[in-house]
């Protein structure tokens, strides 16, 4: 019976399914809050279903140079990664009886790594593809990922340390549910700032958009990529859009909690600001070069970061 | 009809080809991108690799350098894939007709979906214009990209 219920799991809630559509219909609010910044209409509500479905429909070409195998495989390896990245942060949220066999609680350090892979699907997918511009990409995405994973780290070190060292994602939101948010100390308001940034750069958005930089490389990584391998790399993204916000919300802002409509109201309303703070910080910035983005992850973010780590030691 | 192609008619994406046009066309062609006509609303995005594109803009009448490059981004195109003819030129050649470096006009080489005449278009019109190809798809029912023809 288990064994069913971990698939309908993966599958459909809160797995794939799930979070692909809400993925989808997220991307459209980014699209909609930058129309509505750039004092447009933006897009109808199911644009990021059209573009999925119409990508499905086109031809996939395999580049003659590149190496079909790897470059095929990458958006798979990317869409699973966060599928499962999905279903950990929910398993604490939901609390179910049904997954309970499986002995597993959600793990931050797991969290981590199945939210790198999508990066480095990106750089594999890239350089597979053997177009210069794809493999310029790759690099750039590949300097990316140095500069912002050892900011991301420091920062969610800080609620590990609050919650008394725990690395279960389940006794870290039931120690908020006890406490407070971690973000309401003064390590926890750090360490978000400093996140924030480092979340802009794993999805790629302005200004760490330089991995896919139209005006200087074309498309990046995606350059060669078209019909539904390139419909998977979209779906990729935008599951990326509604898991690493929330990644934030659970590490930082006493999770989320469908108990009650009160409740569901303030939890979709934290995703849902987190979102919006992201899109309008898109929206107001210009592309940063790939020096400038490495040293200021290694500045600002650090160091805030860094001071967070030390203030929760203290106990602040 | 296929669920895919109704989903095409619903967001092109556009890839902007200048075939050496005086760049009046290609102004304008960027003047319909701007938050001003809004073609999201239609589920247009400008593209920057070829391979994304569901509608290529061609402007500009096409001389004989330009040729063999403009059959090579349609071939590079992942299929299916619209033609829209921007401007008087991309049309029917225009005022270059006659001209010693101009071949034959767009539409003997690959199939054009839309023309849009003027000289240069408004953006409206483009804008019309490839709303109106997406329409030609939905009309067919299914579309049969012709092959591209011999690169010399």
């Amino acid at each position: 019976m288990s064994l069913i219920w971990i698939i309908i799991a993966v599958l459909i809630f809160p797995g794939l399914l799930f979070t692909g559509v809400v993925g989808l219909l997220m991307s459209w609010v980014d699209r909609k809050v930058t129309a509505r910044v750039q004092w447009r209409v933006g897009p109808p509500l199911f644009q990021p279903f059209y573009d999925f479905v119409k990508l499905l429909g086109k031809e996939t070409i395999l580049p003659k140079e590149g190496n079909p195998f790897v470059f095929l495989l990458a958006p798979v390896a990317g869409v699973a990664a966060v599928t499962v990245a999905s279903l950990i942060l929910w398993i604490p949220i939901l609390d179910w009886k049904a997954l309970a066999p499986l002995g597993f609680s959600g793990d931050i350090i797991l969290v981590i790594y199945l939210l790198t892979i999508p990066s480095l699907c990106v750089i594999l997918g890239g350089a597979s593809s053997g177009n210069p511009l794809s493999s310029l990409g790759s690099s750039r995405e590949m300097k990316l990922v140095l500069a912002y994973e050892l900011p991301f780290i420091l920062a969610i070190v800080v609620p590990i340390i609050q919650s008394g060292g725990q690395l279960r994602l389940d006794s870290l939101v039931a120690f908020q549910e006890a406490n407070g948010a971690v973000a309401l100390k003064l390590s926890g308001v750090l360490a978000l700032i400093a996140a924030i940034p480092c979340i802009q750069a794993k999805l790629t958005l302005v200004p760490f958009d330089i991995p896919e930089a139209e005006t200087e490389i074309i498309a990046g990584p995606y350059t060669d990529y078209s019909g539904p391998p390139f419909a998977l790399f979209k779906l990729m993204r935008a599951m990326l859009l509604f898991v690493a916000p929330m990644t934030l919300v659970i590490f930082f802002c006493g999770a989320m909690n469908f108990d009650g409509i009160m409740n569901s109201v303030l939890s979709v309303l934290k995703y849902v600001g987190l979102l919006v703070l992201i899109t309008v910080i898109r929206n107001t910035n210009p592309r940063l070069r790939i020096d400038q983005a490495m040293k200021f992850f290694w500045t600002i973010p650090l160091l805030l970061a860094l001071g967070g780590v030390i203030l929760a030691l203290i106990g602040l | 009809m296929k669920l895919t192609l109704k989903a095409l008619a619903k967001s092109p994406w556009v890839y902007h080809l200048s075939t050496g046009s005086c760049n009046n066309c290609d102004i304008e062609v960027l003047d319909a991108l701007t938050p001003r006509f809004d073609i999201e609303r239609f589920g247009c995005v400008l593209v920057g690799s070829a391979r994304h594109a569901d509608v290529l803009l061609v402007c500009g009448s096409m001389n004989r350098k330009t040729i063999p490059r403009v059959l090579e981004i349609y071939g590079q195109c992942a299929k299916p894939c619209l033609v829209v003819a921007v401007g008087g030129c991309a049309c029917s050649r225009g005022m270059f007709k006659d001209s010693y470096n101009v071949g034959d006009p767009l539409d003997s080489y690959l199939p054009v979906h839309a023309y849009v005449p003027g000289c240069p278009p408004k953006p409206e019109a483009i804008i019309l214009g490839v709303v109106k190809a997406a329409e030609v798809l939905k009309k067919l029912g299914k579309d049969k990209p012709a092959d591209p023809p011999e690169v010399e």
